[in-house]
């Protein structure tokens, strides 16, 4: 591994280290000013193989769906995170799978701790990102976070994930 | 003297018979319905496992020997289609020492091995043999077989199954709700909908009875889903407002509606319903139109789906379908998918588009109403008052041409029928 491609991935996890923090803190414009104006989130249910355009999946935003999200929040009867869940997570394993020089992607292990009135619950997934950088800065355009119990049914998690 | 056996207390075996006029009253229901776990037990006994209860639609096992597991409450089914196209309700159970027999969701299979000693069942769920036979000499195979629902009938694709041997036949059971049903696959330029593209499965913390009551709660839109309808251009929150015109309905039998057209008549725009218009969906209209002719198509347009709760646990909610299931007192699944209406592949991709904005563990809409649920489920542990209140509107209750109940929009008029249905259920012995 040569310099730069250090330099490279300090630098990419650094920018997922800062969305963890936006998301734990529900800092939701912060947030969304990371996405590209074509960004797509995305969370599958029932495995990582299925086709979001054809079968149900947990979340699949278009970047007009992300901000409508963030503009629920911001209305403070999201009753779901109204209080918000306090939330701490933990990345790791970060790595750079492919890189043209302007888009990358980039795959990390998540694990998020979330306390709810219902109780604690532990999410852990494998995170993917699709990551261009426009004007000098890294913007995220696409990210879908594989949760690793995706197939069961889950409680609700309506904070940022 | 021998007291080891005496030691472990038999309960539930033959429980005290309960007085359900203490708990059930016309405008109140008690707080310990949600939360006493022997009457959790009881209603599986006498709702879950002797009433007809909704498992799955045809379409999710298309051809011969496909299969997918479903459930009746906590009890695992697999629903399958045998090689002649019979559909089955299997218990996921093998007669030999209990174990799983099958632990993938869905697929295509002739026959079921159990992986524990290797006996294997056809998807009728007939034992097609055992390895090493001869230690089984002079046994009935006929008896060992894979448990089976008892009943199982369908409407129009929906397939319910009753554990019970004799009563009700599901027509009778379902009464006005058939009409709901048809009206929904008339939605349909094939008559037909499918359930075709998979389950979210949110869980919550609450009993599920707080979840049945919700589905036809008119008057709670308008505050648990202010956030989404203020950010959003929705047309939902006027419909459940104190001057809309649509009403609550209850049909008997359990089932319940929220009839909003009313107000898409009062509208007169085809596919308000969905808030859109018909031009912004030109395929879907064209068929229709081919259909049923001009003018009936724009009749069916307008009027929309259903908002019915078909007692104890289907939901179709206009454009998805809820499938509710119990698994403890305090504890529930909704099964959530969009509704595909055969032969409409533009307006299809639309359903699933809205479908998983709304539902599902991070919804718009609904993990505000989890949230609730589970409120709900936290405070009625609260001991204080020990009565729910839902004489909402019972003044102003009167029945329809059909001779149905009916209240406004926002009244509890489904809830309370709802309660009388649960309490002559529960008084059966
Ligand atoms: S438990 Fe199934 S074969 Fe023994
Ligand atoms: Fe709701």
């Amino acid at each position: 591994m040569n310099v730069e491609d250090l330099l490279l991935h300090h630098e990419v996890s650094q920018f997922i280290y800062r969305e963890a923090r936006l998301q734990d803190n529900h800092e939701y414009d912060a947030w969304e000013a990371l996405w590209t104006d074509d960004g797509v989130y995305w969370i599958p249910a029932n495995g990582d193989t299925s086709d979001p355009e054809l079968e149900m999946s947990i979340i699949y935003d278009n970047r007009s769906r992300i901000a409508l999200r963030v503009r629920q929040f911001h209305t403070g009867k999201r009753y779901s995170q109204s209080p918000r869940s306090p939330l701490r997570r933990v990345i790791s394993n970060v790595e750079i799978l492919e890189n043209d020089g302007t888009a990358l992607v980039v795959t990390a292990n998540a694990i998020v701790f979330e306390a709810h009135a219902r109780g604690d619950t532990i999410w852990g997934s494998r995170n993917e990102y699709q990551l261009r950088r426009e004007g000098g800065t890294l913007r995220m355009a696409g990210k879908k976070v594989v949760l690793t119990n995706n197939e069961r049914a889950l409680y609700s998690m309506a904070f940022l994930i | 003297m021998s007291t080891c056996a005496s030691v472990i207390p038999i309960t539930n075996a033959n429980p005290e018979p309960r007085a359900w006029g203490d708990l059930v009253r016309e405008n109140q229901v008690h707080g310990s319905l949600y939360t006493d776990p022997t009457i959790f037990q009881e209603e599986l006994r006498k709702i879950w496992f002797r009433t007809w209860v909704y498992v799955g639609h045809e379409s999710e096992v298309p051809k011969p020997n496909d299969y997918v597991m479903k459930s009746i409450g906590p009890e695992p089914i697999l629903m399958t289609r045998d090689r002649e196209g019979r559909i089955h309700l299997l218990h996921n159970r093998c007669p030999h020492r209990g174990n799983r027999v099958c632990m993938t969701e869905k697929g295509s299979a002739r026959s079921f091995t159990c992986p524990y000693h290797g006996w294997t069942f056809t998807n009728d769920g007939a034992l097609r043999g055992y390895p090493f036979p001869s230690g089984y000499e002079g046994v009935d195979r006929s008896e060992l077989g894979l448990g089976k629902v008892a009943r199982v009938a369908s409407y129009k694709g929906f397939v319910f199954g009753s554990m019970a041997q004799e009563g009700p036949s599901l027509e009778e059971h379902l009464g006005a709700a058939m009409q709901a049903i048809d009206a929904l696959c008339l939605t349909s330029p094939e008559g037909e909908v499918e359930v075709t593209a998979g389950f979210l499965k949110h869980k919550v913390k609450s009993n599920w009875k707080f979840l049945v009551e919700n589905e036809t709660d008119g008057y709670h839109p308008s505050f648990v889903h202010a956030s989404i309808f203020e950010v959003a251009k929705s047309g939902i929150g006027s419909l459940y407002s104190s001057d809309s015109t649509a009403v609550s309905r209850y049909f008997g039998q359990g089932h319940s509606e929220n009839d909003l057209r009313p107000e898409f008549r009062k509208r007169d725009v085809p596919m308000s319903w969905f808030n859109t218009t018909a031009d912004r969906l030109p395929e879907y209209t064209r068929s229709m139109e081919a259909a049923y002719g001009v003018e009936q198509a724009r009749k069916i347009m307008i009027d929309g789906t259903p908002h019915i709760m078909i007692y104890p646990n289907l939901f179709i909610a206009e454009i998805q379908i809820f499938v509710i299931q119990p698994l403890a007192f305090n504890e529930s699944v909704q099964h959530v998918t969009a509704l595909q209406f055969k032969g409409a592949p533009d307006l299809n991709r639309r359903l699933r588009q809205q479908t998983m904005g709304s539902v599902g563990p991070a919804g718009f809409l609904l993990a505000d109403d989890a949230e609730m649920y589970e409120r709900t489920q936290l405070g009625v542990q609260a001991k204080s008052p020990e009565w729910l209140y839902l004489g909402r509107g019972k003044h102003r209750e009167r029945t329809d041409e059909n001779g149905y109940l009916i209240g406004d929009a926002t009244d509890e008029t489904p809830t309370r029928g709802i309660w009388r249905h649960y309490r002559s259920l529960m008084e059966a012995a």
